[in-house]
């Protein structure tokens, strides 16, 4: 009510410019402090976001946006001819796929686990424990990586040559890239993400489970009954925070794992847009399909957004 | 206490085995690493070594230690992480702070503006030829000020000003207080908590920082220490020619491991400190959405 109050007496200040004015520069300090801010977004954000016309252009450094030639729709045309592209964009959205099947499910599972341990202290200590990769950089995870994986000392070939197979150089093969970057993903990320939904779950009402007990209903079915249908509000806006990344996958967390070896299967867009665009110097190419990748994205996250709003009533905006 | 069923029992017994590995499974692999960095070559190449050094060496620490390299890009990620976790909360906060208040007219605008960056960003040419406009290549500035606010930190911190009661603003001004000494008295030092929320998130994305400085660094003399020890890890890259003598005599594979000890040391000494405070960070970000 209060606010309200403020609200309403805040609009009948201004019956006139002068008066708007005066108010401005009595609170400019506001004003002045959001100066710097509004700089950076502009700058940094904004700025390159319409550099982006230079897809449209044979772009030259020497030139400029405005001394470059008009070439229309020329790079996209040429990124859907070069098989080279397609190969990339399949491999971004298998990965992509595989991250959102295989990634996706696992904080929730694991939330739910470790809700139900009745140990506190060992509650903690887990948490302690898979929360604590999420804090390596992916230079490292790939280190650590690595060195599980090295055919000579790693642990993993120890254990296959018990077996009596030969050493795999894991990272040197074509067909391992993916499973070790999703691998590597839910190594990562698994246990970080579960603090959200533990969250979600803390907010559960405790009657529900009691009297879903009296009814003699077990643990499993108390946790598809109350606490999934509670938490799924959180799930679908987690989905679709994942939906609008889908090509997102992350340079870094490719890059580090990327060879002459595994870069058939293991190319995505980010770490080719490095390659051919900042290596190579074939700036409009590049910003071509960066600008494809980012308007995919943004489709993606509207259409996720009008999907829940028409099946759970939940959305981002 | 609920009263369990006997498969209830079971269920707890498996339930806690199973995260119990699953907590193991985390850690084990770092103590293995630091295990594999003190031991000799010879224990490492047999596959000896599991969670303690066997015969105890600091010959893979000599090797970090001989390269100027190594120390260089040390002292520049502590540099960026410092200095670029002050300019961020500077950013951040002097943005966040009106855009809590009501007799800010423009908040809805710049609110819209900031989302806006979040849903669609620019390809990362563009973002290069910024960089370069600005001079920014080859500088440590370029991994400072390009991320000086993340949208998701600025409404963190909103939000953490906007739970502040506004009584408190409104007295401090009855008692004469100006915009500033609000600012700088009050809203600031109480604000203590959701600030050093937003260093540590911050100062580990710069610590960790690795895709920029490929994008925007080519001298060798300002590469951060994430790229440097890609280079040791994957590259085989050694610096002096003492170094390759050194390595006739020890597996690059020792010192690998022990380069990636001296990286992730810093973030282990201080993870107490992020678990509490990332924890804060993540809800308070996810009661915002």
């Amino acid at each position: 009510m209060a606010s309200k109050l403020e609200k309403a007496s805040v609009y009948e200040q201004f019956s006139s410019q002068r008066q708007l004015w005066q108010f401005v520069k009595k609170f400019w300090l506001l004003y002045a402090l959001s100066i710097p801010g509004i700089l950076y977004f502009i700058i940094f954000k904004y700025i390159p976001m319409s550099g982006s016309v230079i897809a449209f252009q044979n772009y030259s450094i020497f030139k400029g946006i405005g001394g470059s030639e008009w070439v229309g729709v020329d790079h996209f045309v040429r990124m859907f001819k070069y098989p080279e592209f397609l190969e990339i964009l399949r491999n971004t959205l298998l990965i992509g796929l595989y991250d959102l099947i295989f990634v996706f499910p696992v904080p929730i599972l694991l939330a739910i686990l470790i809700n139900e341990l009745r140990m506190l202290v060992l509650k903690k200590l887990v948490q302690t424990a898979v929360y604590l990769p999420h804090f390596l950089s992916w230079v490292i995870v790939a280190g650590i990586t690595m060195g599980i994986l090295s055919p000579s000392t790693g642990i993993v070939n120890h254990v296959l040559g018990f077996f009596g197979i030969e050493p795999i150089y894991f990272l040197g093969e074509n067909s391992f890239i993916r499973t070790i970057l999703i691998g590597t993903g839910i190594w990562k990320e698994s246990g970080w993400g579960t603090i959200i939904y533990l969250a979600a779950i803390a907010g559960v009402n405790p009657d529900l489970y009691e009297s879903a007990e009296m009814d003699g209903a077990g643990r499993i079915r108390q946790t598809f009954a109350i606490t999934l249908p509670t938490i799924l509000p959180t799930i679908v806006i987690m989905f679709l925070l994942n939906i609008g990344n889908f090509l997102d996958f992350g340079f870094e967390r490719v890059f580090v794992f990327l060879n002459p070896l595994n870069k058939a299967n293991g190319e995505i867009i980010d770490t080719f847009v490095y390659q051919a665009g900042l290596v190579d110097k074939q700036y409009s190419y590049t910003t071509a399909i960066g600008l494809f990748k980012s308007v995919v994205g943004l489709l993606l996250i509207m259409i996720g957004n009008r999907l829940s709003k028409k099946a759970t009533g939940e959305s981002l905006y | 206490m609920r009263k369990m069923t006997k498969g209830q029992r079971i269920f707890n017994y498996m339930n806690s085995i199973f995260l119990s590995l699953l907590g193991l499974s985390m850690v084990l692999p770092l103590i293995n690493i630091i295990a594999q960095s003190f031991s000799s070559s010879a224990a490492i190449n047999t596959g000896a070594v599991s969670l303690w050094p066997v015969d105890a060496t600091l010959s893979n620490y000599k090797v970090i230690v001989g390269d100027s390299l190594i120390w260089r890009s040390f002292l520049n990620s502590v540099i960026i992480t410092v200095v670029g976790t002050l300019i961020n909360l500077a950013a951040t906060a002097t943005l966040a702070y009106p855009l809590s208040r009501q007799e800010y007219l423009f908040r809805k605008p710049v609110l819209i503006m900031v989302l806006c960056t979040m849903i669609f960003s620019a390809p990362l040419i563009p973002n290069f030829l910024v960089i370069r406009e600005l001079g920014l290549l080859d500088s440590l500035w370029a991994l400072m000020l390009p991320m000086s606010i993340g949208a998701f930190h600025l409404f963190i911190m909103r939000s953490f000003f906007m739970s502040l009661p506004s009584e408190l603003i409104d007295s401090s001004r009855i008692d004469g207080c100006g915009e500033l000494g609000i600012l700088w008295k009050i809203v600031l030092p109480l604000s203590k908590p959701a600030l050093a929320t937003l260093a540590i998130m911050y100062s580990v994305a710069h610590w960790n920082r690795y895709a920029e400085a490929i994008y925007f660094i080519r001298d060798r003399n300002l590469i951060p220490l994430q790229v440097r020890l890609r280079e040791v890890v994957f590259q085989n890259q050694f610096e002096d020619p003492t170094n390759y003598m050194m390595l006739q005599t020890i597996s690059p594979e020792g010192v690998k491991m022990a380069v990636i000890v001296v990286g992730t040391i810093p973030i282990i000494l201080v993870y107490p400190f992020l678990q509490k405070y990332f924890v804060k960070g993540m809800l308070l970000g996810s009661v915002k959405s």
